[in-house]
């Protein structure tokens, strides 16, 4: 593995490699006195975020500093494409620097793919931390080890992704990565915020919550993604909790052994009800601390392997 | 006991059978009897002790070790397993492994002897790195080591407490070990690696396929 740009870009095989090692580092990690490996020492792993976020971007850094990684953050107010640098001039700099891999954030669909363009001749690996309305390849296999973790199999699993799935790259990540593993996706959405191509997408669609939610062993929801939105996409959040949040009721209409996932940040009231949130259903802290696992293993493969000639 | 030339035949052109099956049975069976007298860990005053096996047949050899102390002395001794690939100095050198299973007993290793179980002890880099891996996992009183083959090449000062059956080999040479929990059947063979058209010897890097030892 050179890159991780996109879901796409893996097969059944390198994806259940990624969940097992995630999966053999907690374990590896799991009460031990000092939480710190020795692995990645001596390399030099760099975030650049042109986009908020807390638990990724800290999430990046905790897996890089467990494995002995040098991490570096890059902020950019602080840094100099708040001065207009291009975000080539920036990576082509990084690499210059000493970064053996860039983690980066970009509102840009397919930014993460032009960075390691034009890094290819640097041997810097590139990890696609969310970009645009394309992909968050990491998200999506955090979540699928934390649904692995509560269901065993995911193959022949059925998963429903319920919200903003227009917007969401995590939706799509999901998508991609759920289907390969074998499982079947049901989108729930009000038609305006579905992709005009779905149709062509592997899985099934519905508009009812409550006629769904019955027939599946687990629920994705989205984060309405206000900040992406240019007009309206629906009437109010009041409405738009009523047809799509996840409420008590609709818990008691899921079976039993179907848990809950949120990517965060969660819009209490809106998507979730924060009884349901808090309740033993939702795995939400589960999926931040099966991320750092996560990308522990994600650098593991990404870095510990042979040296690029 | 048959001549080991004898063996060879079954083993396929280019391979010797150093141990059968009852030989591996007895190695073992000897070496448990030497752990039993070394830490006295059925004295009264016995030492808390762990055996701790290192992936990949390092694991299923600690716990036959566990089983035939047991059938000597009735002491049940905890075993564990301890992945040493995070920890490994040739990362860098090779592509990334899938990493093993590690489990340690209840109670931990703290004040434990431990003694570390692996198949063949080669250059001595896993142990070393077996050592850096414990260091994170606890304070044990003390470490041992305990290896079915020992094939000589020690790029490090590292010795074993329990030798099953000391190989002289050639660095060209391979050892491999079989144990039937993963390949069906208990069995040491030595095989000569041929250089490839490009002068290099071949090396199998995944566990299961390639030889045994560190220098895996």
């Amino acid at each position: 593995m050179r890159h991780l740009l996109s879901i796409a870009d893996l097969d059944a095989q390198a994806a259940s490699t990624l969940l097992d090692t995630a999966d053999r580092l907690e374990q590896t990690l799991l009460g031990r006195q000092v939480r710190k490996l020795p692995t990645l020492r001596g390399r030099t792993v760099v975030t650049v975020f042109y986009e908020n976020s807390t638990r990724t971007r800290v999430s990046f850094e905790i897996a890089g500093k467990w494995m002995s990684a040098d991490v570096i953050n890059v902020s950019i107010g602080g840094s100099s494409v708040g001065k207009g640098e291009s975000l080539r001039d920036t990576a082509l700099t990084l690499a210059a620097a000493g970064a053996d891999c860039v983690v980066v954030r970009h509102p840009a669909s397919g930014a993460a793919h032009r960075l390691a363009q034009w890094l290819a001749h640097t041997g810097v690996a590139v990890v696609n931390a969310g970009d645009g309305t394309h992909e968050h390849p990491t998200q999506a296999l955090l979540d699928a080890q934390t649904l692995r973790q509560r269901l065993g199999d995911i193959a022949g699993r059925r998963i429903a992704v319920v919200g903003d799935v227009l917007h969401s790259r995590v939706a799509r990540s999901n998508v991609l990565l759920l289907t390969l593993l074998g499982a079947q996706v049901v989108l729930v959405a009000p038609p305006t915020l579905l992709p005009s191509g779905v149709g062509s997408w592997p899985v099934e669609v519905s508009h009812d919550l409550d006629a769904v939610l019955g027939g599946v062993d687990a629920v994705m929801m989205l984060r309405v993604q206000a900040e992406r939105m240019h007009g309206g996409f629906f009437p109010s959040a009041r409405e738009y909790a009523v047809d799509y949040g996840l409420n008590r009721r609709r818990l008691d209409l899921l079976p039993e052994h179907a848990p809950v996932l949120h990517p965060g940040p969660m819009l209490r009231g809106m998507e979730i009800s924060s009884a349901v949130a808090d309740s033993g259903r939702a795995l939400v802290t589960e999926q931040v601390r099966n991320g750092v696992h996560l990308r522990m293993a994600v650098l593991y493969h990404l870095l510990a392997g042979e040296e690029v000639e | 006991m048959a001549p080991r030339s004898a063996r060879a035949g079954a083993a396929g052109s280019g391979e010797r059978e150093l141990l059968v099956e009852a030989d591996v049975a007895r190695t073992i069976a000897r070496m448990a009897h030497q752990i039993i007298e070394k830490t006295a860990l059925d004295a009264p005053d016995a030492p808390h002790v762990v055996l701790l096996g290192i992936p990949t047949r390092g694991a299923p050899l600690a716990r036959r070790l566990s089983a035939k102390i047991a059938e000597f002395t009735g002491v049940t001794i905890p075993t564990g397993t301890l992945d040493v690939t995070l920890y490994r100095d040739d990362l860098r050198r090779r592509p990334a492994r899938p990493l093993e299973p590690t489990s340690l007993p209840d109670g931990g290793l703290d004040d434990a002897l431990v003694v570390l179980v692996d198949d063949v002890l080669f250059s001595g880099r896993t142990v070393r790195a077996a050592l850096d891996a414990l260091r994170d996992h606890g304070r044990p009183a003390a470490v041992q080591l305990a290896v079915l083959i020992d094939r000589g090449h020690r790029e490090l000062p590292i010795r074993a407490d329990y030798v099953g059956k000391n190989v002289p080999t050639a660095r060209r040479e391979e050892v491999w070990v079989r144990l039937t929990e993963l390949d069906g059947a208990d069995a040491v063979l030595l095989r000569r690696s041929e250089p490839d058209a490009a002068g290099a010897v071949p090396s199998a890097d995944s566990p299961g396929d390639g030889p045994a030892g560190d220098a895996r």
